[in-house]
């Protein structure tokens, strides 16, 4: 637990992102466990404990427990943890996304989470969509027009011919994720938060990624990377957050972390 | 557990010092106007969109928009044209259904798509910041861009019949004007509900079809209401939807009087208007720092 020791308040950086006891629980509907559910019992293997109401299929999950600390500019922070362990919730609370049940979120900007997935329609085209998603995330339409080319030439959807006018429910898997990745990234962010979103597309398009990345991590303030991939973490982040059933289990630079981490798991 | 306590001050006092605000939290009316106005083109967009997705897998595409509403008064006027003779005592009998079913189908495909506004987008409202009343009004956008090609149907029918145009029939557009406005009222009301609790999405169904008998879109109201106390008589005409349907139909059919709308009938429909259309919007601002969690 040694790493929450960092509360001592370091008065010379700026911080982008204060996160301060922050608790988000999460409503199910309609996930009524079966009473002899070993999930209730134990807790199974995903360490999140749904607590059972007494009326209703309502269930209330408690994501995140308790999460403090503070993100400096120019800070690259990873977070890491197993499946289940709080890692996304926690950004999705940091930029805005998820009420806190307790605790409060302050930051510098408005944080914006890497992903514009859910905004796109599937019966659409991909010139539609890269219209629509470029919109969702706040672009005006001035500087949609200006970028439209940028994003449809940075995706390579046209290589192989006129796919940007098909739906995208014609897309290979990899294609729409290239056009999905291609519009997040258009966008610059003061503070950017990035789940998982680098292991799409095929190797070149991959280290393409990897760039643009840094890139946006360079003009970005603050940048939050979600990822099971160690090497991604320790390429672009020098501090670690260990979350761990919810709560902070570690806080500190990269090396530190990850070989605590890695000693934990095996 | 003191030290904590102590470390969690200085965070909030950090936070404080540096000018961080909090985030998550509701914004105020005047700063939600002006973030929704900065949304009209993601509203415009995402109501084409979904209308556009709606029939794109269909052979005919696009066809469907008029098609629908189309065949919709058709079963209307094959059961209470023909086989009820709801026809009697009503002129212009097929006008008359035929705006009814239209002017009614836009509130009801507002509340029914208004309820399922957010709990249905909840992957786009957990991924990006934005406005949340984007979401039911894009919604009701939608309805009424459907309603537009609904009304291309009902001018070929109006012409049909054998009626002209007149100068009566401007009169639809304010009709439409405050209708759409007590439909997005409406729909942001029942977006917040079904927000909460989903299963209102279940019971609409039911509250909608009882509301549609009772506002005479197939049948004149006044006609078989006449065994009823006089007070419910008298109150019938009043609900939003009888008003704005009737409104309607005395815009376009020339044998629709003005005897047959209720007194003060204009400023009615702007006062529903008003009330559920500001009301709504004030009641969904207020749980905006609560859309999200499910």
């Amino acid at each position: 637990m040694g790493g929450v020791e960092r509360a001592i308040v370091d008065a010379e950086r700026v911080p982008t992102v204060v996160v301060d006891g922050v608790h988000v629980v999460y409503r199910v509907q309609g996930a009524r466990p079966e009473p002899d559910s070993p999930e209730l019992e134990s807790g199974g293997s995903q360490r999140r404990r749904g607590r059972r109401r007494a009326l209703g299929g309502v269930r209330e999950v408690h994501a995140v427990r308790g999460v403090t600390f503070a993100a400096y500019r120019g800070e690259a922070i990873g977070l890491i943890g197993s499946n289940g362990s709080g890692k996304s919730t926690l950004l999705r609370a940091i930029a805005g996304l998820l009420p806190t049940q307790r605790g409060a979120v302050y930051t510098a900007g408005q944080p914006s989470l890497l992903g514009v997935n859910a905004a796109l329609m599937s019966d659409l085209t991909g010139e539609k969509n890269v219209v629509l998603g470029a919109l969702a995330m706040g672009m005006s339409k001035a500087q949609v027009r200006e970028r439209y080319q940028q994003i449809v030439d940075f995706s390579g959807i046209n290589a192989k011919g006129d796919f940007i006018s098909l739906p995208m429910r014609t897309y290979s898997s990899g294609m729409a994720a290239r056009l999905r990745f291609s519009i997040a990234v258009a966008k610059e962010h003061d503070v950017l938060l990035v789940d998982e979103a680098l292991a799409t597309g095929d190797r070149a398009f991959q280290r393409q990624c990897e760039r643009r990345i840094a890139e946006l991590r360079e003009r970005a303030g603050t940048i939050f990377l979600v990822s099971h991939n160690q090497k991604s973490i320790r390429d672009v982040c020098e501090r670690v957050l260990w979350l761990e059933n919810g709560r902070l289990r570690m806080d500190g630079r990269t090396d530190a972390v990850i070989s605590a981490y890695e000693q934990a798991v095996t | 557990m003191s030290s904590n306590a102590t470390a969690q001050l200085d965070y909030r006092a950090l936070a404080e010092r540096h000018g961080l605000k909090a985030s998550g939290t509701r914004p105020t009316l005047s700063v939600y106007l002006r973030q929704l106005w900065g949304c009209r083109h993601f509203i415009v967009a995402f109501s084409r969109a979904k209308l556009t997705a709606q029939y794109s897998q269909a052979r005919l595409g696009q066809f469907w928009q008029v098609a629908t509403p189309l065949l919709n008064a058709l079963v209307f006027y094959l059961v209470f044209g023909l086989l009820l003779q709801s026809k009697r005592g009503v002129p212009d009998y097929v006008p008359f259904l035929v705006t009814g079913v239209f002017v009614w189908t836009f509130t009801q495909s507002s509340v029914t798509a208004g309820v399922r506004a957010i709990t249905g987008n909840l992957g786009l409202v957990r991924a990006l910041r934005f406005p949340r009343a984007c979401l039911p009004l894009a919604l009701c956008l939608q309805q009424l861009q459907q309603l537009m090609c609904s009304m291309l149907v009902l001018l070929a029918v109006l012409l049909g019949v054998g009626l002209r145009p007149t100068p009566n029939w401007l009169l639809a557009v304010p009709v439409l004007l405050l209708q759409s406005l007590f439909n997005a009222g409406l729909a942001l009301v029942v977006a917040r509900l079904g927000a909460r609790t989903p299963d209102l999405a279940h019971v609409l169904p039911f509250v909608l079809r009882t509301w549609m008998y009772l506002s005479g879109v197939m049948y004149s109201l006044t006609d078989k209401a006449r065994h009823l106390p006089e007070v419910i008589q008298g109150l019938l005409p009043l609900n939003p939807a009888a008003l704005y349907l009737d409104l309607m139909r005395f815009a376009l059919i020339d044998s629709f009087h003005s005897d047959q709308l209720p007194a003060h009938v204009w400023l009615l429909a702007l006062g529903w208007a008003l009330v559920v259309g500001g009301g709504g919007f004030g009641y969904f601002w207020m749980a905006e720092a609560s859309y999200g969690r499910g």
